[in-house]
Parts: C-alpha cells; sequence; structure tokens
C-alpha cells in the first residue's frame, strides 16, 4: 500500500503537469481554427450526453499535419532548426571542453570559483542577456567600436540578424549546459590515468586523446544533448538577434500561435516538434543509464 | 663466498643497474629527499620501506620521470636519465591505484603500452596471450576492470606493466588494497614473476613485513635518508639503529651506560641495582658512554626459575600476556617498572600454559642475542 502511493506520486505529477497538456495541445491540433474564444473548434460539451462526445470526435481531423506537408515553410524549418542546432551544439563543445579542462585541472582551492564564474550569468534573466547582445553585436555596438578603435576593420560589421548573431548568442547562452557535465566527468577522472598512460609511452598529446577524452565522453554526450534538444525549439534568440534569414521552428511556431491565431496549425507544428525531439531524449536517458551502470 | 648466492652488493665489480647520486628533492622549502646515493643492481627485488611522508615515493616518481631531482643525479644503466621524459624511459610503474583505464577491456590495458610501440600486431596478440598467462587471467580478457575483483585488477595492473619488458619495474604500495591472505598469496607470486622475467623489481612499501617477505635488500628511509640499506636478515639482526631496529618488527630496547670488559664486549648498565647486562658489539663504546641494547622478544626465554647458566636475567612478573594462536608475547614488568616483551611459541595447549597473570618468572638472554646500538 505504501509503496504504492510512493510509486503513485510521480505518475500523477507526469499525469497532471505533461500528459493532461499534452492531450489539449494534441486534441487542439486535430480540430479546426474559428473565430471564436478559443480560437478552435469543436469544443467538448458534456451537456448533449453520449450523443455530444461522439459529434466532438467525428470533427477531428489531421487536417493541420497534411498541411505541414503542403507548405515548404514547416519542413524548411524544421530542418534548419536542426542544422542550426547540430551546428551551435559542436560549436559550443569546441569552446566548452577546454573551458571545463581547465576547470578540472585548477588547483582544488580554485574550483568553486570557477564552478561558481560559470553559473554566474543565470542569476540575471535571460532575455536581459540576449538584450545584451543586441548592444554588443548592433552596427553601432561595443564590438564594432573596439574593433574600428583598434583599427582592424574600417567599416563596421553587420552581425546582428544575421545567422552569425544567433549562434554568438546559443554559445553563450547554453554554455554552462556544456560545461558542467565535461567539468564533472574530468574532475573524478583519477590523475594516475595520465601518468599511467604516458608511463606506457604516450606523448601529452596521444594521452589525452586516448584516455581523457574517451572517458569524459559521457559528459560530451550528456552536454551535447542538453544544449541540442532545447535550441531545436529555440525561439528568443533567433526572433532577438536573428534576421529574417533566420529560419527556426519555434519562431514559426510563435507565429503561428500570436501573429496568425492559428492554434490549431501551431498545435501540430508543436507535436511535430515533440516527435522530433523524442529521438535524442531517448538516445539521452540511454546514455545517462549506461553511465550509471558502469558508475554502479 | 658462495657464488650461488645471489649478491651483487657485495662484489665490487658488479655495476649497478640503477645509480642515485647526492640526489636532493625539495618542494618549495620541504625536503623529501636529502643528498641521498643508493646502488640498485640488476635483478633485485629491491624495497623502500619507510613511513608515509618518508619520501619513498617521491624516489620512485623521480625514477618514473614525474619528478625531476633538484640536485643530483639518477642513472640508468650509466646513462644520466635527468633529460628522459617517462613516456621514453625503459621503466614502468605500478601505480598504487592500478590506474587501469576503465574503458578498456583487460586485454586492451595490457596492449595499451604495446600499441603506442607500434608492435607488428602478431607479435602483440603473442605478448598479450604471454602476460595474461603469467597472471592467470586468461578468463578475464575481455572483462573491463570493473567486473573483475580487487586481486584480479591488481595482477591486471602487474601484466600491463611487465608488458613491455621494462628494464625497471616501479611498484608502489602493489598490495595495498589487498586483503591481508590475498596479500601475502600475492607476495609469492610477485616473487615468482620477478624471477621468471628476471626483471629489476622497485617496490615501495610501508609494510615491513611485506618488505621482508619479497625483496633481496630493503632500504630502511626515514624524513628523505636512508637509514639502512642491506637483506632483511641482516636489517633484521644487525639493525643500524635504534630507528630501524624499532620500524622492523618488534623489539625491546634498553637504555644503559657501556663499559668495556673484553674484545667486542660490553657490559651496560641499566638500572640502580640490577645486575650489568652482557652483550656483544663489533661497534666501539667508550666506558660510560650512552647507549641502547636491542632486543628481539622471541630471543628472551621465560622461566620460573633463574636459569643457572644465564649471562643476562632479570626478574619480574607477568603484566600482560598477548596470545596471537601459534605465539604468546609475555608483557613482563620488572622491579623498576620496565616492561619486557617475551615471546614464546606455544607448543603446548593454552590450559597447559605454564604461566599466568601477576606471575613471578625470570627472564633470559644469551650474550649474543642483544644488540647494541649507539643512538
Amino acid at each position: 500500500m505504501r509503496r504504492a502511493v510512493l510509486i503513485a506520486i510521480p505518475y500523477v505529477w507526469l499525469l497532471a503537469l505533461f500528459m493532461v497538456p499534452f492531450f489539449i495541445v494534441l486534441k487542439i491540433s486535430l480540430s479546426d481554427t474559428a473565430l471564436a474564444i478559443p480560437p478552435y473548434t469543436p469544443t467538448l460539451d458534456f451537456s448533449a450526453g453520449w450523443a455530444g462526445i461522439k459529434e466532438f470526435f467525428s470533427q477531428l481531423d489531421l487536417e493541420n499535419f497534411v498541411w505541414l506537408t503542403e507548405d515548404d515553410l514547416y519542413w524548411k524549418a524544421y530542418l534548419s532548426s536542426v542544422k542550426i542546432a547540430l551546428i551551435s551544439t559542436f560549436l559550443t563543445l569546441l569552446v566548452g571542453y577546454p573551458i571545463a579542462y581547465g576547470m578540472a585541472r585548477a588547483p582544488e582551492e580554485w574550483r568553486p570559483t570557477l564552478m561558481m564564474l560559470v553559473i554566474l550569468p543565470f542569476w540575471t534573466s535571460f532575455l536581459i542577456r540576449v538584450y545584451a547582445w543586441m548592444g554588443i553585436l548592433s552596427n553601432e555596438g561595443y564590438l564594432n567600436q573596439l574593433l574600428l578603435w583598434t583599427g582592424i576593420i574600417s567599416t563596421p560589421l553587420t552581425i546582428l540578424n544575421t545567422s552569425t548573431a544567433v549562434y554568438i548568442g546559443i554559445v553563450y547562452t547554453y554554455l554552462p549546459f556544456m560545461i558542467l557535465p565535461i567539468y564533472s566527468s574530468l574532475e573524478r577522472m583519477d590523475g594516475s590515468l595520465i601518468e599511467a598512460a604516458e608511463d606506457l609511452g604516450c606523448s601529452r598529446a596521444q594521452a589525452f586523446w586516448l584516455v581523457t577524452v574517451p572517458l569524459s565522453k559521457p559528459g560530451i554526450i550528456a552536454g551535447c544533448f542538453l544544449v541540442m534538444i532545447p535550441v531545436i525549439g529555440e525561439f528568443v534568440i533567433p526572433s532577438l538577434l536573428g534576421g529574417s534569414g533566420t529560419l527556426m521552428i519555434g519562431k514559426v511556431l510563435w507565429e503561428e500561435f500570436f501573429s496568425n491565431r492559428d492554434w490549431p496549425v501551431a498545435s501540430a507544428v508543436a507535436i511535430v516538434l515533440l516527435l522530433i525531439l523524442v529521438v535524442p531524449i531517448v538516445l539521452f536517458q540511454r546514455n545517462q543509464q549506461k553511465q550509471a551502470e558502469a558508475d554502479g | 663466498m658462495n657464488s650461488d648466492v645471489f649478491a651483487p652488493w657485495d662484489d665490487p665489480q658488479a655495476k649497478p643497474l640503477i645509480q642515485f647520486r647526492n640526489v636532493t628533492k625539495r618542494f618549495g622549502e620541504f625536503t623529501a629527499i636529502d643528498n641521498l646515493s643508493l646502488d640498485i643492481f640488476e635483478r633485485e627485488f629491491f624495497a623502500l620501506l619507510g613511513p608515509s611522508g618518508c619520501g619513498k615515493t617521491t624516489m620512485m616518481r623521480m625514477l618514473a620521470g614525474f619528478e625531476t631531482p633538484t640536485e643530483g643525479q639518477i642513472l640508468l644503466g650509466g646513462k644520466d636519465i635527468d633529460p628522459i621524459p617517462p613516456n621514453k624511459r625503459a621503466v614502468n610503474m605500478m601505480f598504487q591505484s592500478y590506474a587501469l583505464f576503465p574503458h578498456l577491456s583487460v586485454w586492451e590495458n595490457i596492449a595499451f603500452g604495446l600499441r603506442r610501440d607500434r608492435m607488428p600486431k602478431h607479435d602483440l596478440e603473442d605478448r598479450v596471450e604471454e602476460m595474461l598467462r603469467l597472471t592467470r587471467l586468461e578468463k578475464f580478457a575481455r572483462r573491463k576492470p570493473h567486473q573483475i575483483s580487487g586481486g584480479q585488477r591488481q595482477r591486471v595492473a602487474l601484466a600491463r606493466s611487465l608488458a613491455k619488458a621494462p628494464k625497471l619495474l616501479l611498484l608502489d604500495e602493489p598490495l595495498g588494497a589487498l586483503d591481508k591472505k590475498l596479500r601475502q598469496d600475492t607476495q609469492f607470486e610477485l616473487m615468482d614473476i620477478q624471477e621468471k622475467t628476471g626483471t629489476t623489481f622497485v617496490i615501495v612499501t610501508h609494510d615491513q613485513e611485506e618488505a621482508m617477505t619479497v625483496a633481496s635488500r630493503v632500504a630502511v628511509m626515514d624524513q628523505g635518508q636512508l637509514m639502512q640499506v642491506a637483506t632483511p636478515d641482516r636489517i633484521y639482526e644487525n639493525p643500524a639503529s635504534v630507528y630501524v631496529a624499532d620500524f622492523i618488527g618488534d623489539v625491546n630496547i634498553i637504555e644503559g651506560r657501556a663499559t668495556s670488559v673484553g674484545e667486542d664486549t660490553y657490559q651496560v648498565d641499566w638500572a640502580e641495582g640490577q645486575a650489568p647486562l652482557t652483550a656483544g658489539s663489533a661497534k666501539n663504546f667508550e666506558n660510560g658512554q650512552l647507549c641502547h641494547l636491542a632486543i628481539r622478544p622471541e630471543k628472551v626465554t621465560i622461566s620460573a626459575e633463574r636459569p643457572a647458566d644465564a649471562v643476562n636475567a632479570v626478574q619480574g612478573k607477568v603484566h600482560d600476556i598477548a596470545y596471537l594462536g601459534n605465539l604468546s608475547t609475555y608483557h613482563v614488568e620488572l622491579a623498576n617498572g620496565t616492561i619486557i616483551k617475551a615471546q614464546t611459541a606455544n607448543t603446548r595447549r593454552i590450559s597447559r600454559r605454564s604461566f599466568t597473570w601477576e606471575d613471578p618468572v625470570w627472564l633470559s638472554w644469551t650474550a649474543t642475542a642483544a644488540v647494541l646500538l649507539a643512538d
């Protein structure tokens, strides 16, 4: 009995906070748009009894999903989102790994401070930090001013409202999610493993590639998923830093909901996005599980 | 001298494999190794023994190349190894934590060093199989390190460090993580493997029993200096100082003043109203010089009556008995409060034990049983 209650708590939680909203969105995606409040039909009418419920289900169809395949805006947006997510994940790894490595090799008394510095940006609102980047990257921004002043360039670079700005924004925002798992896997690595590798004939570089990198693989995988999964659906960064050329599904979704007020199509977009994300999420879970087994 | 006995350290012609020449190592203000010179010979099983922080691990890390001497030189086969980085030295090390690569199988761990040498595939496979046979690990070749027991991991670490056939193998507390029974078995295994491969072994340990069991010679270290370097029996029977006598095994130390009574024989006055003790010593003591008489408990005989022919005999009463199964150690308190330990083999069942607590007893030992030490 007690066990049943204990197990029930997380399930009820999941049901209330994930499954119920999910089914509402799924239902809207199968509905038709309407000039009403809420802006779709049908709505479930219990007063009509069994006939009402039957009537309700008969009106649901897959029309919106068919629509997504007909207009090439959507699949282009999905594809472009995945591409941007993959490239920016790779860039974040490139920037994050050396930082995590440096932190893990730093003297023990320095590590909490360094960790603090990585987490510190979270203390400011994410939105404000993205706005700050607008100030840095714009044509009259600090970066251009600095480059003009040092004489590296003679005319301002156009960075804001391009894909470059989106990549900069994503790498900046998601860097801690990459650093922390890699750092934790590097930090608990036994330093004598590197000495053993050198003792057995490895140069420093070989020891890094043959021992350090394979042993931090779980951290790299976790970091990559933690960055890639939210970036695919990212909306704020492309809409604030990106231009019309940056097509991302999060932005399309937002416009369907709030500009077009087409809730059924927007819901269909969201459902497909979820289906796309299920693949990396399952892979991520398996990675975590495998690591837990290896540790245990 | 019997030529079959392995004792290159007694042969002035023998060329040492490793030479420490006035080596000093400082970490900031702290001197870990203090102007130390030492020769280690080929095929030796050499033990560095001492308490933690005595510098023994630093010695080993300097041989492996992870530390460089602040002053002095280390020669391997006559060549200064200071400029050679660890990955280019014909020296391999077995780490205290074993440092097995967790992402590689036992087989791949052993092959790791050979692959770095770009050994041809066929030779490499043969060599790994040979190492697996030597350490009796054939059945576990495909397992990962976390899937085998501590004793097996220890053998993998040994196989991996031996695979490259190093001139010198360093073992850093190799048996520290094993329980006592397994440790004793493994000690003999180590000796077998050392004999079979003919590799020079240098072992670091704080366990004096382990050092005595496996080593051809033992170096007792304290505070970055060598206290004594000798074969296990010499270290035990003829310790050079009170520190060594006390560190190796159990010992009774009696402080007194020496008086010469003949060639290499001294009388030690050690307490008011007690008869002086007699001991031999090759070392010279001046009359009245402060000295320490060191005597091992197993060399002290315990009896109810004063043995008629005893050179040294003192009377006391049994203060404590430590029963170890095969042996019993009697702590005997003398009239002046000194406690002397005497050890006897339990050849009779415990119910027939001759002495019990508070029994008056006599302790006696021969003139050659004790060693006279200056400090």
